[in-house]
């Protein structure tokens, strides 16, 4: 392990705390935004440039630590990228259907299939 | 010396915002006026949490807990998705 060059330390500690205040960012939308379709989209920021920037981070901390690039933290960065699209359809198909159920004024089902206060 | 000047401060600042965003993603699950809200925010709240032990790991300068982290999000993202099955079907395995 040798010392830390000034310009790693800098570039960490800037993608650190640029990650965490984008997550900041992200909860802070995610609470005071009026509606849950607009608030659907601050996660979106959490998931993918704050994970990012701190993934990024962390993969130059330990590679500097430990000497071998830690590439099983880009694992998680995959499995980030994959699954969170999955949860935001599943909880849009979620609240569309209730929110037809409940005669709200949201656009009809694309299949027909859905029990709608229009009849759609 | 060999120790990184700004990157302890960075890394206290970082948690310190992490814990207040979980604070506000638990203000918004707590307050939430749907059921979907709030399964929104426990899912961001995941999110935050895996984030959160990522940058532990830097704090604590050890490896150990990259597993800690991908499980944080596993778990979330099924905990998520069933929650959301539950929302559209009123059960979870049909």
């Amino acid at each position: 392990m040798t010392a830390m060059p000034l310009w790693l330390d800098i570039l960490i500690s800037v993608l650190v705390v640029a990650g965490a205040a984008i997550a900041l960012t992200g909860s802070m939308g995610l609470l005071t935004l009026p509606s849950f379709f607009t608030r659907m989209h601050p996660p979106a920021l959490i998931a993918t440039l704050a994970c990012w920037c701190i993934l990024h981070g962390a993969f130059a901390f330990f590679w500097w630590q430990d000497g071998a690039a830690p590439l099983r933290l880009y694992l998680i960065a995959l499995f980030i990228a994959m699954t969170v699209p999955i949860t935001c359809i599943f909880l849009m198909r979620a609240t569309l259907f209730r929110a037809r159920r409940a005669g709200a004024a949201v656009p009809p089902s694309l299949s027909g299939r859905a029990p709608s206060a229009e009849g759609g | 010396m060999n120790a990184p000047l700004l990157l302890p401060w960075a890394l206290s600042l970082a948690i310190g915002m992490l814990i207040l965003a979980m604070a506000l993603c638990l203000v918004r699950m707590l307050r939430g006026p749907a059921a979907q809200d709030r399964v929104l925010a426990l899912d961001s709240m995941y999110l935050n949490a895996m984030l959160l032990v990522l940058v532990l790991c830097m704090h604590w300068g050890s490896t150990d807990y990259f597993e800690a982290a991908l499980l944080v999000a596993l778990l979330g993202f099924a905990g998520s998705t069933a929650l959301a099955k539950f929302l559209l079907r009123g059960e979870v395995i049909e």
